[in-house]
């Protein structure tokens, strides 16, 4: 059976997909179950397969039998074995969680919206598991195509911001099936270890470099990095709670997977830090968007917007980190795919809360909320302080390794601007909090009796099945922060090859 | 030096975490404040239970998770973290007892709040003080920031909101923008951030300039100890309850902030490493600034807290100074004085929540008379204001005595001179409130001829803590053992 699990993860859920969808006609009931239940065998089974790379190393898994370069081959090493099982944990969790907005939402489509759903998570699981540079193009177009539905199911200006998400995401696509195509021009392979065996020899190419480029860029407009952003803060806004909480987390992430990806196992640190010398400028370009990511934050007064914003900033701070061109710097990087999506997970999670009551995501709607929602803030607080970067949570440990590589490297402008961004993060997550906390004002203030004070909201918390899954959430991003060191050691530092100092 | 295992210092700091789902829920105040109470007597026992074990020299050592080779989360008690934490953790108890009566005296709302984040924020405090390295530092130090602002701004109106921010900007603004980055460039450059007898910065082989920078970024970075020019978050945070002041803004959350200044100049860089570049001489100039100006603004405050605020600024800045002086007397001497004017300055500043309570006062100018109105309260007073003086009978003389003496060892006058003159203006600040309050003509008085005090469950506390300042004068152990054995360890002496 567990070996069986590189395939248990994609094919389990693909057929679940259209299962769901069949169920969708006959009995709505069975849509949820079945779509819970896929998730969570995918998740399982990419814990499994994180703990058996652990313990044995990298896992070749062939398609049907088949042998590279023909057939297309499953190649699960430490990297996206860590990747595999954040994206599955969060598509699972965030399945439980979404259960009652779902049917709040879309009670007609409901169908549609979980086949949609895992079909994407599908697609996304493809994109980390998959070795075959072509075969990533398919799934990326898969998770891209159920991601535009996704978001269009908002109605009203989502379906708009769907449009525009659909058009550059396609551009991003073909610039990336494009450079692929340069690249099997050159090698006659579609299978990465098979090019990277090949492409040693053809690292003067001026072809091999525009294949390099042409597929950065085109990876970098899926992940919305500065100046190639502008798509993503209406789609994920205007998209339904469900969806964006889905997208959100895991989609600029597994895009910076395979930038990754394509940096250390494709090419080799040493073409694409040495032979390449663009280090520099992108980092600098990740500067940029860590800074107009913040300052865009700054001016929203829609919470969901405003976070939106924050993932463009934290898409730079893993573009630099990975472009710092040391392996503390790409620890960083690596480390903060899995942070970010976590905590961006039970952000959007506790945001997800918060409009199923209140109808709104705007400041004006926070009014009061420590009071009516104080089981939903009290996890949202703690995914602030991990977006802040406050120990022990894990997004200041990520923040540690990503400032240390900008040391190493003499970068001085990141580690500023990561600084700042913090910093931003505290403006911005504080406003926040000011709002939920202060306002309403009352008139008069201090001395009624204890509980007469405020015109005091009554507490009106999100249902259980809501609030069980980002308890989780918010536990779990303490726990990541204080196994920090054994996820660094056991995972991250073998997924970086030796060469890379 | 010998150290053992020992889970203690954990329990110490989580036993305050633990109780707070039982706070939170508990429905009856009653029940909700023993709690608090059994959190705060338990946590006492097991600081105290490993006072004897560092008494006889041994450190007591506990790890909880290691993320890189020489940045650990890691506890290591020592005799100066004893001694912060028998303070802080003494001091709570007394505050719990003055919280409830101040608390329903006034019917201030959302007292569960209250007392949950209070806990917190109690867990964080002696968290720093067992921290062992510069990054369990950083942990606790902003989980008190974050667990005191709802405490600061208790109130929840507009002037609470804008103290709020003023407090958040200066305390976070300066972790995250001057520590953080400090901290990970100590530790590129060394390695470790494990606090060391020596400092671990000695070793590095750094530049002059960089240290310099890095001490700069660092002393004034933990904000909390209110140098200036960062200091002004400190009155505004008088906007919250009288016992949060008096507790945090006497004694845990400007201690931390002088505490972790301390272990900087000691354990990060070193004394002999600042000797020999000279950089103590950047710190006390700072101090020295602060306690002058500091006095001087308390001189010209009406208001009683706001005065008792500024005059905590400047007596924080004795411990800068002294440990800046970088001799063993002066070092022992801002030691010392972390217990001496936190016993002296918490019962000020119940005083002046006790006159609150009983007459609703806030300004000095008000409270003409006020000593025969409440004479056990103003005797308090005048107690507490002798001890940050530094006259006996009182425990501020011997801190005051030893930083004397220790600018004397260092061969700093200008250093004595501004020691003595400062203990003029705080004399010239508290006695002629304490002398109107007592002597005042009878038309002059403000009050009525009868007594009549604030709850008792305010008044005890205030009494207690007079008390053990007077007693700190005959018996200041085991403070000053443990201030000479840690700046034994550090002299080698």
């Amino acid at each position: 059976m567990s070996s069986q699990y590189p395939a248990l993860i994609v094919v389990v859920p693909l057929l679940a997909g259209l299962l769901v969808f069949i169920a969708g006609w006959v009995n709505k009931k069975w849509c949820f179950p079945i779509a819970v239940a896929a998730l969570g065998i995918s998740a399982y089974s990419s814990i499994g397969l994180l703990f058996r790379v652990i313990n044995e190393g990298v896992i070749v898994y062939k398609m049907g039998g088949w042998d590279p370069p023909m057939g297309i081959s499953y190649y699960v090493d430490h990297l996206n074995g860590l990747v595999l099982a954040v994206v599955s944990v969060v598509a699972f969790l965030n399945a439980i969680a979404s259960k009652r907005s779902i049917e709040d939402e879309f009670p007609d489509n409901i169908g549609a919206f979980y086949a949609l759903y895992v079909l994407m998570v599908t697609g996304l699981l493809g994109i980390v598991v998959t070795g075959d540079a072509f075969n990533l193009y398919v799934l990326l177009e898969i998770a891209a195509l159920t991601g535009y539905g996704l978001i269009a199911m908002g109605g009203g200006r989502g379906s708009l911001s769907a449009l525009n998400y659909l058009y550059m995401g396609t551009i991003g696509a073909c610039f990336y099936l494009l450079g692929v195509g340069y690249l099997y021009i050159m090698t006659g392979s579609l299978n990465m270890v098979d090019i990277a065996r090949i492409l040693p020899d053809l690292y003067q190419s001026k072809a091999v470099m525009a294949a390099f480029i042409i597929c950065m860029v085109g990876v970098w407009i899926k992940m919305a990095f500065f100046p190639l952003h502008a798509w993503l803060p209406n789609a994920y806004t205007y998209a339904p709670s469900a969806s964006s909480s889905l997208v959100a987390p895991l989609v600029t992430k597994v895009m910076i997977y395979v930038m990754i990806r394509f940096i250390l196992t494709v090419f080799t640190p040493e073409y694409s830090f040495n032979i390449l010398a663009v280090s520099q400028p992108i980092v600098w370009l990740a500067v940029i968007a860590i800074v107009m990511g913040a300052l865009l934050a700054l001016k929203e007064r829609n919470l969901k917007k405003m976070l939106t914003y924050i993932i463009v900033a934290e898409v730079g701070y893993m573009v630099g980190g990975a472009w710092l061109g040391n392996r503390v710097g790409m620890t960083g990087a690596i480390l903060h795919i899995v942070n970010d999506a976590l905590m961006t997970l039970c952000v959007f999670m506790a945001v997800g809360n918060i409009v199923y009551k209140v109808k709104g995501a705007d400041f004006e709607n926070l009014q009061g909320l420590f009071r009516k929602m104080p089981f939903t803030m009290g996890a949202f607080v703690v995914g602030a302080m991990s977006m802040i970067g406050v120990p022990p949570t894990c997004g200041f440990f990520s923040k540690w390794y990503l400032i240390s590589g900008a040391i190493q490297a003499g970068h001085y402008g990141f580690m500023v601007a990561l600084v700042f961004s913090s910093l931003v993060n505290v403006v911005l997550f504080f406003r926040i909090f000011e709002i939920c906390y202060y306002e309403p004002f009352s008139d008069h203030h201090g001395h009624g009796d204890e509980h007469g004070h405020h015109p005091e909201p009554a507490m009106d918390e999100a249902p259980v099945t809501m609030l069980v899954p980002l308890f989780v959430i918010a536990v779990i991003l303490v726990l990541v922060g204080l196994y920090t060191g054994d996820i660094v050691n056991q995972i991250i530092d073998v997924a970086i090859p030796k060469g890379l100092v | 030096m010998e150290t053992i295992v020992s889970i203690k210092p954990l329990l110490a700091v989580l036993v305050s975490l633990m109780v707070v789902p039982i706070l939170a829920s508990s429905r009856a105040p009653n029940v909700r404040e023993a709690w608090t109470f059994v959190a705060a007597g338990v946590k006492f026992l097991i600081v105290l239970s490993m006072l004897p074990t560092i008494l006889k020299g041994t450190e007591i050592v506990y790890t909880i998770a290691e993320f890189v080779p020489g940045a650990a989360i890691q506890f290591r008690v020592d005799a100066f973290g004893m001694l912060f934490a028998l303070v802080s953790s003494s001091l709570w108890i007394i505050t719990t007892a003055y919280s409830i009566g101040y608390m329903r005296a006034l019917k201030e709302h959302s007292q569960t709040r209250y007392f949950v984040f209070f806990a917190v924020a109690l867990s964080a405090t002696v968290g720093v003080a067992f921290s062992a390295n510069l990054l369990t530092m950083y942990l606790f130090y902003e989980m008190l920031s974050f667990a005191t602002y709802p405490l600061v701004t208790h109130h929840q109106d507009k002037e609470a909101r804008s103290s709020g921010r003023k407090y958040l900007l200066y305390i976070v603004g300066t972790s995250i923008g001057l520590v953080l980055p400090a901290m990970l460039i100590c530790y590129n450059l060394t390695g470790t951030l494990e606090f060391g007898k020596q400092g671990f910065m000695a070793g590095a082989g750094a530049s002059k300039g960089l240290i310099g920078l890095l001490m700069v970024m660092l002393v004034f970075g933990f904000a909390k100890a209110a140098i200036m020019p960062f200091h002004s978050w400190l009155p505004a945070a008088m906007v919250a309850p009288t016992p949060v002041s008096a507790l945090l803004h006497a004694v845990a959350v400007v201690k931390v902030g002088v505490f972790s200044v301390v272990r900087v100049i000691t354990c990060v860089f070193g004394t002999n490493l600042l000797l020999s570049l000279d950089l103590g001489t950047i710190i006390v100039f700072a101090a020295s600034v602060t306690i002058l100006v500091g006095s001087f603004i308390a001189l010209s405050q009406d208001g009683l807290k706001r005065m008792l605020a500024f005059s905590t600024i400047a007596q924080l800045s004795y411990v800068v100074l002294g440990v800046g002086l970088l001799s063993p007397k002066g070092m022992t001497g801002g030691m010392v004085h972390i217990a001496m004017h936190a016993f002296g300055k918490i019962t000020l500043f119940f005083c002046a929540g006790a006159i609150f309570v009983a007459t609703g006062k806030k300004n000095m100018s008000d409270m003409v008379g006020i000593g025969r109105r409440m004479p056990i309260t103003m005797t308090a007073f005048f107690i507490g204001a002798l001890s940050i003086i530094g006259m006996p009978p009182c425990g501020g003389f011997i801190s005051k005595w030893y930083l004397v003496l220790g600018s004397l060892q260092a061969q700093q006058i200008p250093v004595l001179v501004v020691l003595l003159f400062s203990s003029l203006l705080n004399a010239a600040y508290f006695m002629p409130f304490v002398y109107r309050a007592f002597f005042c003509k009878p038309e002059e008085a403000m009050f009525e001829n009868t007594i009549k005090e604030a709850p008792p469950f305010c008044v005890v506390p205030l009494v207690v803590t007079a008390i053990i300042s007077i007693i700190l004068l005959f018996y200041p152990q085991p403070f000053v053992r443990l201030a000479s054995m840690m700046v034994q360890s550090i002299t080698g002496a």
